[in-house]
């Protein structure tokens, strides 16, 4: 195969690979301070997108049209409101129920999910069509050979990039990041050393939240289209993404996310007769992966106490 | 009758029953909004009137005391609400609907809410039994209720791959496997063409001894609705799963399932083969999916991989937790709630997923075992009302 082709390949397998991880470290965020599954957060991913659209929609009206300023304010808006968002399901729906079987968490912000995407369907205007998202980056494409390298492409990829880094600096490197990592390792003892437990738990709900909010924004400008579905598989993928590398493990939610996109694109590349067959083949691989690590493949280490 | 004054008599439970089941047959039959809203209302009264003079209370206590008469009389009243709207096509298809997910809800509750293994993916073992009759039916000679069982056993081989995933993986990597599975599923259904791919296949109606189903009866000649013959059929499918099922929860096995259930730890250092118990509750839920889903199919004709999406999973699982996980009798009211009212409402259609949500939401927050949770096992329910 022609090594531009490849190329190609490997550059959208990397787009995918950068917005599968950003989710799935909202995943394994909420995972690692609360013990939670939070399913609702493909859809504060589409919730993100929409907000920023109509942002969008609003800035037009209002005459401004520099695509740097409606960019910035889309952003500013969509993950402010996501990061809320995100706050309100911790505080309203998922703390409560802190010390309720994980299961009715995990169902329950199942259906939170379901309620945010049906509301965007239903009161969005024309909702349950896809909206075409506008393009802000510039499209001025560099040729090399058979690879055609756009610059939103590289813009969305290094904005991932940089954003992934930052995210794991403030985890690894800022108080704020070693009191969700104290929460995470013992919830109980991080208290009695005098951390606001349920602050660091907000927190981390409105990084995640925020983080989704700027996937869902990135995947709008990459595809110019967002829909009321987008969020479920997205949400899906990343889950998947952050378990198979291993919950709670911020690096094992970049690998997973990494991974799931290398599967989808490897079937492309090596068999593109199965081109459609895809997404069985990833989730087929995510299973048998779970059967040989069954704690992920960064596992967290852990012994039940009786 | 031998009953003492602390033993309640049969007669309010076959009220309520009655009740119920002529509320059913109204619910059923009127389509004017207006009326709807006006039963909805009256219902709602009744119910609040019996919870809080606790009729409700004593139509639990008469129901558990006589349940073998009960069993009956809910058939009887089943047969009653046929019989009444033996002329309502979309009804009857409404009720067997309603039927068909009780008993693949069954299956649920098995796995869930008896031995507490998770399926996110109840919609695919469904779907596995749908396709199975849909190929099975449409290309043998099989005999149509052998049909039925092989849709069963079909979804029970598919539910068989999952086995080594799902035993070695436990909590949110458990529910990870069935989730992935179930999309997996109907991803796999929309680009398989030999298996109709999105458009999806037309499946041959039943038949059972040279019986065609979809034919009506005649009787006394009025041409009854060929929806009765379904109706009949899928009831009779729930009963026969409501039979096994109540066996299995008073068996040894179901009280085993329990403990798997209640601390997986403990039952293994009581010498309980863990593994052996989640794979028969995993297996036999399956089958039982996978044989409504085979019904499910020749009763509509027609199905396409969006009728058994992750949403359909999560109807499901929504069913039995409005109804209280594991308790088989609140799977009805649940199933009905949630399936007949969209339809009749038609207002709310296109709403249904969102009230859903926020039904489940609400559920979830102020009682979460559901809103009829199961009651603790009493090991010999009459007598133990007639000593106390």
């Amino acid at each position: 195969m022609d090594i531009g082709f490849l190329a190609q390949y490997v550059l959208s397998g990397i787009m995918l690979g950068v917005v599968y991880a950003m989710v799935a470290v909202g995943f394994t965020l909420y995972f690692g301070v609360l013990d939670v599954i939070n399913f609702s957060h493909g859809d504060v991913l589409t919730a993100g997108a929409f907000v920023s659209l109509a942002t969008y929609l609003g800035l037009r009206a209002t005459g401004i049209d520099s695509p740097v300023v409606v960019l910035t304010i889309m952003l500013a808006v969509a993950l402010a409101t996501m990061a809320l968002l995100g706050v309100l399901i911790a505080k309203f729906f998922v703390l409560p129920l802190r010390h309720a079987p994980p299961f009715i968490t995990l169902l329950i912000t199942l259906m939170i999910g379901i309620a945010i995407r049906e509301s965007i369907r239903l009161f969005y205007p024309s909702g349950s069509n896809p909206q075409s998202f506008p393009q802000l980056l510039p499209k001025t494409a560099y040729h090399w050979g058979n690879l055609i390298v756009r610059q939103d492409t590289l813009i969305l990829i290094v904005t991932g990039l940089v954003v992934i880094a930052l995210v794991n600096l403030f985890i690894n490197r800022t108080r704020a990041g070693l009191a969700i990592r104290a929460v995470a390792q013992d919830g109980e003892t991080a208290k009695v050393m005098g951390i606001n437990f349920e602050w660091v738990v907000l927190l981390a709900f409105a990084l995640g939240s925020a983080l989704a909010a700027l996937a869902g924004v990135m995947n709008g400008l990459y595809y110019n289209e967002v829909n009321f579905g987008t969020g479920l598989m997205l949400g899906i993928i990343g889950f998947c993404a952050a378990v198979v590398g291993g919950l709670g493990n911020i690096y094992g939610a970049i690998l997973g996310g990494f991974l799931f996109a290398f599967l989808q694109t490897i079937v492309v590349v090596a068999v593109p007769s199965l081109t459609a067959y895809k997404d069985v083949f990833a989730f087929g691989v995510i299973i048998l992966l779970m059967v040989i690590k069954p704690t992920g493949m960064i596992g967290e280490v852990s012994s039940e106490r009786v | 009758m031998f009953s003492t004054d602390k033993s309640p008599g049969a007669l309010p439970a076959v009220l309520g029953v009655m009740a119920i089941a002529v509320f059913a047959m109204v619910l059923l039959r009127i389509h004017d909004q207006w009326g709807l809203l006006a039963l909805g209302v009256i219902a709602g009264i009744a119910l609040l009137l019996a919870v809080r003079t606790g009729a409700a209370a004593h139509f639990e206590r008469a129901f558990a005391a006589h349940e073998r008469l009960m069993n009956g009389v809910v058939v009887v009243a089943f047969l009653g609400v046929i019989a009444v709207l033996a002329k309502q096509d979309f009804s009857l298809l409404i009720l067997s609907t309603v039927l068909l997910y009780c008993v693949a809800c069954m299956g649920l509750s098995v796995q869930l809410g008896y031995c507490g293994v998770m399926n996110f993916a109840g919609a695919a073992f469904f779907g596995a039994g749908a396709y199975t009759a849909a190929v099975v039916g449409g290309h043998t000679g099989l005999p149509h209720l052998l049909v039925v069982v092989a849709g069963g056993i079909v979804a029970g081989l598919l539910g068989s791959v999952l086995l080594l995933p799902v035993l070695r993986t436990r909590g949110h990597y458990a529910a990870l496997i069935t989730v992935a599975f179930g999309i997996l599923f109907r991803s796999f259904l929309e680009v398989n063409n030999t298996l109709g791919g999105p458009q999806g296949l037309t499946v041959p109606g039943m038949s059972i001894f040279g019986w065609s189903l979809n034919k009506g009866l005649a009787i006394g000649g009025i041409t009854l609705s060929f929806y009765v013959n379904y109706a009949l059929v899928t009831l009779a499918l729930a009963i026969v799963v409501y039979v096994v099922t109540r066996r299995l929860e008073r068996s040894w096995v179901g009280m085993h399932f329990d403990a798997v259930r209640i601390d997986e730890l403990a039952a293994s250092t009581f010498g309980l083969n863990v593994q052996g118990l989640k794979i028969m509750a995993f297996v036999i839920g399956n089958v039982f999916a996978g044989m409504a889903g085979a019904v499910f199919a020749m009763m509509t004709g027609f199905i396409s991989p969006t009728d058994f999406d992750f949403p359909t999973s999560l109807v499901l699982i929504a069913i039995i937790m409005l109804g209280g996980i594991g308790n088989l009798w609140g799977i009805l009211p649940a199933a009905a709630f949630v399936l007949i009212l969209p339809e009749k409402l038609q207002f709310i259609q296109e709403y249904r997923f969102l009230l859903y949500a926020g039904a489940v939401i609400l559920v979830l927050l102020y009682r979460p075992a559901g809103l009829f949770p199961r009651r603790l096992r009493r090991h010999f329910p009459a007598k133990a009302v007639s000593r106390t």
